[in-house]
């Protein structure tokens, strides 16, 4: 396999501090440099992204005295792909007086995260959680309350306690929209300068450190160049690597790609989290998935028929023909087994021929039994909009036939490395959100991204930022600065080879391929064999890619296959990263499961004596073998356990 | 089915445009009306023709990014957004107008993609509630009624789409301004701005070359998230409450 | 926020498009009001040529001697005229920004489907112009006798009843009071919104109220002409 990889020096994380656990937080701030107020006018900060960690972070930091200068690529800040998060976000508050704590949700963190994650991020993310809630009052975000007027709080992703703060099934939504009018008001105030419908194509670095991007004005098609003193990455995910995903059609690596390929190091990138409930394809135009909350799975029951390819009605199926194969294999969680579980245990049945809707790509999840339980209205009260919403897509009444699920590609541990202080390997630039690797592990717990996002931006990068910025300003630079320069030449170049090519596919078409090889050998289960056999076919239709994609128009105006196909030419090269440290780790954890690495009862098998790392890569060139650097993973307060459901 | 679509087409900011007519055939009833143009835009580009832009981003009606004119109704036939429209609402052979969102304050950018920064600026002149990073008192020290946080939320859900402004006879932007003002004004936290709010906001939408509103009630009708009329009584009795205080 | 900037931006919202809105509710209200009073008055045709043409002379003198001979009529009227520019001023003003807000080359170019937009709030803006032209006429006619379909005369009793046995002096009023009820119909809801008072709780009550006058009114001033020209009042 080393023919595949070069292994390196290992890395590790410089900046946390040691001692106990609680004060490693508070001993970081105070060793971290502070800038005098006057001086943060003259120091200026890029971020790129306005999604939750992107437009927390520009908001503090422009009322901080910065001078921020904002980009995302939709026409406003506030479509950041965050808006679409539903089901909440966790804090330690303990309103329940349930025996929740900071050390508690440190502890079901890192065991969620299948101990793939480091104790002290995860730790200071527990920590400054309960902020999170009360700043995100102080702006406005209506939370779902009690009639004492109090915060209701409800339990998620099968955790013992309650603590997961919501507003309805759009807490993404008010999240963000707390977070934009706190980042409008900077604007206001001309702190923060946006720039919309850009999209930041390239990073600039001199003498080693991150000093710009170089930006396409999507409008226009102007290759601009912005400097800064330091540069935060905050553009989110990369699940539309595999195409069909529950993400925004627009999100990207792009950015975060760029940047590794100019020497940051990318952790963990095989590591994505595949969400159970979703609604299935429908046919070959279809262009996203669409999450339901897993709130279903409480009163859901999940089942397939006993016999493959029963064509039958599902309401015409008798009970003693169904199988309901979660309750049946983990008697005691049942339907409400975690992600991973079920989803993998979904494509298993599939896989035997079970599955039901078009493709044979589905299971049934079925009200029947709560509809006769509770009453339809209670269900009605409860899932009402959630059965609108499947019913709008899919024109079936789920209170009368059984909603078909099935699971998608939804969110990505993996990402760019960085330490404590959220720096990336190349110093001055910073990655918060989840275009980091950091808080979740090998499998992230549900309503734990929008913490880890808001933690990130509006309380953990503003403090550690300072500790680089205040050996800035750095060096004036301008557009002839070599390096600068050179990057906006590389950038228009690629974007010339992409409109000249004139060949006879489109980029939706390789976008789609893609996504199909990295489903079948990179998705839910992998294996050696198709791990290895996904990188060759990656290699082959990347290199038929810029030989044969078809983009139309320009480059001065807006378009929109322009954009696709830069994102999905650096999909490609992703994608073959992802394959080989899937192939690496040849071992089952978290939300993955490696075929070669199984109980005898088929269950995930964690190698910890082997695997216990964060494999951060560097880039050495496209189809050139990456460099491994392993950065160890102890654990001194959390005992290592393998997880059982059975 | 088949579907005849008439696409407005415009090159880019301030070029003439015209309705351009396209077949596209073997629609299924399980697409979405933005995979139908999918399909469209993947022709298109095969017989090397430029793609039909829109915007889009979640598909999945939270984002507002979408939103186009579908046969003079704003969002189309259904009450949701056009990327939850799908095509079990239309018939074969039916014949689909798709114009962009059409006012003064939204100008086309290009095809069906216009510029909605003028809400973005509505917002920056006071839709919000100062409480700088770090300064927020415990989230219970201030209970809120649940009729009131439910109001709030209610007007909290707006996705800043536009369709409002399609709609309304007078392009007026006030629903979305409203939407917000009684967002933040029915909460506690959004007392101490709240003069100050109603009348920059009304002040940054007049501006913007919105029209003003009358009352007609089309926006409400049409708005993805059900944002009521009543928002605007709520927003009219605030800026009148502000002016007539005197407490700016 | 600096504090001469709000005063600016508290002044620059005094010619708001809702402060417009605001004094075209109010005046309106104010000629909604009047409208209620005429209306009573003009029921007194029925008690005959005396009765009404007494009323009339009472609005005349309303007031005296505090006041001098027609002072308080006068004070009315200039109400209503000051009401009826402000009210036609602001009408227009926003008509005027609703044009430039969707301008010419920026229009539809499929006809824009009515969701659920009434006919009374889409005729507004015509139907207010017909009343405007109606008024004028209307003063013409039985204020001033300018015109005098039917024959002048100095008692306002004979006025009326002149005027309206003539088919196309009743079929004028007809039309307008039919526009006047549209109107009312949807601006009487639509102050209540303007002004503040409209909730989704209390816009059932709202709409039935609006109806109700509106249709008080309306029957309310068809009732004399009609009477008129079937000979009940002669
Ligand atoms: C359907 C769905 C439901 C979810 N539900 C939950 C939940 O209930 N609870 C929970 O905790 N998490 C949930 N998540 C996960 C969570 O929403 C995301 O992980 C989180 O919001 C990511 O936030 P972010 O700020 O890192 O990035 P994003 O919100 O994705 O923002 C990315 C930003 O970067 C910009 N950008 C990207 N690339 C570029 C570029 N090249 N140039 C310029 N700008 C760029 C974009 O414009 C955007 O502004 C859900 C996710 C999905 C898909
Ligand atoms: C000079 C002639 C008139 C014109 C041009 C006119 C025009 C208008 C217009 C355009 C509106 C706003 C429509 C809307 O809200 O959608 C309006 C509202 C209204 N009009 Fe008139 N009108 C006239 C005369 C009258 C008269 C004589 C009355 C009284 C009987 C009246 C009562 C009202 C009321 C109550 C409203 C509602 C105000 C509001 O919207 O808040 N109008 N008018
Ligand atoms: S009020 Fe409704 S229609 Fe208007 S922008 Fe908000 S969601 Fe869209
Ligand atoms: S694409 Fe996001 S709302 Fe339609």
């Amino acid at each position: 396999m080393t023919e595949l990889y070069i292994e390196g020096d290992p890395i590790r994380d410089e900046k946390a501090p040691e001692g106990p656990i609680e004060q490693r937080w508070d001993k970081r701030r105070f060793s971290a440099k502070l800038v005098n107020p006057a001086n943060r006018r003259k120091l200026s900060v890029i971020i790129v992204g306005t999604g939750l960690a992107g437009a927390s972070a520009a908001a503090t930091l422009g009322e901080a005295g910065y001078q921020v200068s904002s980009f995302c690529y939709q026409d406003s800040p506030r479509r950041a792909h965050s808006i679409a998060a539903q089901g909440g976000i966790n804090a330690a508050k303990n309103y329940r007086n349930d025996g929740d704590s900071i050390y508690r949700l440190f502890y079901d963190t890192v065991k969620g995260g299948d101990f793939r994650s480091r104790e002290s991020n995860v730790y200071r993310l527990a920590q400054v959680s309960v902020e999170i809630i009360d700043q995100c009052v102080a702006q406005g975000v209506p939370f779902a309350r009690e009639y004492g007027g109090l915060l209701d709080n409800r339990s998620f992703g099968g955790v013992q306690v309650s603590r997961t703060f919501y507003a309805r099934g759009q807490t993404g939504q008010q999240l963000l929209i707390g977070a934009y009018q706190a980042l409008e008001r900077q604007v206001a105030a001309g702190t923060v300068k946006m720039h919309t419908r850009h999209e930041m194509l390239e990073l600039i670095v001199v003498d080693g450190r991150a000093r710009g991007i170089i930006a396409r004005d999507m409008v226009t098609g102007e290759i601009e160049t912005h400097f800064a003193d330091a540069v935060v990455l905050a553009s989110g995910g990369y699940g539309n690597v595999f195409f069909l995903s529950t993400n925004a059609m627009g999100c990207n690596v792009t950015a975060t790609w760029r940047a590794h390929r100019k020497g940051a190091l990318f952790a963990n990138p095989c590591f994505t989290q595949i969400h159970p409930t979703c609604i299935p394809v429908s046919g070959d135009y279809q262009s996203k998935l669409t999450l339901m909350s897993e709130s279903l799975r409480n009163d859901g029951r999940i089942w397939v028929p006993k016999k493959a390819g029963d064509q039958r009605d599902p309401r015409q199926i008798p009970e003693d023909e169904r199988d309901y194969y979660l309750e049946r294999i983990y008697p005691s969680f049942g339907n409400l087994v975690p992600r991973d579980i079920a989803s993998r245990a979904a494509k298993n049945v599939c896989d035997e021929g079970r599955g039901v809707g078009p493709g044979g790509l589905g299971v049934y999840l079925d009200f029947a039994d709560a509809i006769k339980r509770m009453g339809r209205p209670a269900v009605e009260a409860k899932y009402g909009n959630l059965f609108d919403m499947y019913q709008r897509i899919t024109g079936e009444n789920p209170y009368e036939v059984p909603m078909r699920i099935y699971p998608a590609v939804h969110y990505t541990m993996g990402g760019l490395w960085v330490d404590y202080d959220l720096q990336s390997t190349i110093p001055g630039l910073f990655v918060t959100g989840e275009a980091n690797f950091s808080d979740h592990g090998a499998n992230r717990l549900g309503a734990s991204a929008l913490m880890q996002g808001l933690a990130d931006g509006y309380f953990v990068l503003p403090n550690t930022i300072n500790d680089y910025l205040a050996s800035g300003p750095f060096e004036k630079l301008d557009e002839n600065t070599p390096e600068a320069k050179e990057a906006a030449e590389s950038v228009r170049a690629r974007i010339n080879k992409l409109l000249s090519i004139d060949g006879n596919r489109t980029v939706d078409s390789f976008h789609r391929e893609l996504g199909h090889i990295m489903w079948e050998y990179c998705g839910m289960e992998r294996t050696e064999e198709g791990l290895r056999k996904a990188i060759e076919r990656i290699r082959e239709l990347r290199d038929e890619f810029w030989q044969n994609v078809k983009v139309v128009g320009t480059n001065d105006e807006l378009n929109q296959s322009l954009e696709k196909a830069g994102r999905v030419a650096d999909f490609f090269e992703l994608a073959e990263l992802m394959c080989i440290d899937a192939l690496h780790r040849r071992e089952s954890c978290g939300g993955h499961f490696r075929a070669e690495s199984q109980t005898e009862d088929g269950e995930a098998l964690r190698h910890d004596d082997e695997f216990a790392y964060v494999a951060a890569w560097e880039f050495t060139g496209t189809g050139e073998q990456p460099v491994l650097h392993k950065e160890n993973l102890e654990y001194e307060y959390v005992e290592m356990k393998q997880r059982s459901y059975k | 089915m088949n579907i005849t679509l008439r696409v407005w087409r415009q090159k880019g900011r301030g070029d003439e445009g015209r309705m351009v007519t396209y077949k596209v055939e073997d629609v299924s009833q399980d697409m979405s009306f933005l995979e139908m143009l999918d399909v469209l835009n993947e022709k298109l580009t095969l017989a090397g023709e430029d793609p039909v832009a829109f915007d889009h981003d979640c598909r999945e009606g939270i984002c507002g990014a979408c939103g186009v004119v579908i046969n003079g109704v704003a969002h189309g036939p259904e009450t949701t957004t056009t990327c939850q429209l799908h095509m079990r609402s239309f018939k074969d052979g039916d014949v689909i107008d798709v114009e962009p969102w059409r006012a003064k304050a939204f100008p086309v950018i290009k095809d069906l993609v216009v510029d909605r920064g003028a809400f973005d600026r509505i917002i920056q002149a006071g839709g919000y509630i100062s409480a700088p990073t770090g300064t927020a008192p415990d989230a219970h020290a201030n209970p809120i009624p649940k009729a009131d946080a439910d109001r709030a939320f209610d007007a909290a859900t707006c996705i800043g789409c536009g369709a409002c402004v399609a709609a309304c006879p007078n392009a007026s932007g006030m629903l979305f301004t409203a939407a917000k003002v009684t967002h933040l004004g029915m909460l506690p936290q959004g007392q101490p701005e709240r003069a100050a709010r109603v009348v920059k906001m009304v002040n940054q939408h007049d501006e913007e070359d919105f029209g003003g509103c009358t009352n007609i009630g089309e926006c409400a009708a049409v708005c993805p998230k059900g944002i009521p009329l009543d928002t605007i009584s709520q927003l009219n009795k605030d800026l009148l409450g502000a002016l007539a205080s005197g407490k700016l | 926020m600096a504090n001469s900037t709000l005063t600016k931006q508290r002044s620059t919202a005094f010619k708001s498009t809702v402060a417009l809105k605001s004094a075209m509710a109010v005046t309106g209200g104010i000629l909604v009001l009047f409208l209620i009073v005429h209306m009573y008055g003009n029921l007194m045709i029925f008690g005959g040529q005396e009765v009404f043409d007494e009323y009339s002379h009472h609005i005349r003198v309303i007031g005296e001697p505090m006041l001098p001979p027609e002072g308080a009529l006068w004070i009315i009227r200039i109400v209503l005229l000051a009401s009826v520019l402000i009210h036609a001023y602001a009408a227009f003003t926003l008509w005027a920004r609703a044009r430039r807000a969707r301008p010419a080359g920026q229009r539809y170019q499929t006809r824009r489907k009515p969701v659920q937009q009434t006919y009374a709030s889409r005729t507004m803006r015509w139907g207010g112009v017909i009343l405007a032209l109606f008024v004028i006429y209307h003063i013409l006619h039985l204020t001033t006798n300018n015109i005098a379909p039917g024959g002048a005369s100095d008692s306002p009793y004979e006025r009326v009843v002149n005027g309206f046995q003539i088919w196309w002096v009743l079929l004028t009023y007809l039309i307008a009071m039919i526009a006047v009820g549209f109107h009312l119909r949807h601006g009487i809801w639509s102050a209540t919104q303007t002004l503040g008072a409209n909730k989704a709780s209390r816009q059932r009550v709202l709409n039935i109220t609006a109806t109700a006058i509106a249709l008080v009114i309306t029957v309310g001033f068809l009732i004399p002409p009609f009477s008129v020209f079937f000979g009940l009042v002669s």
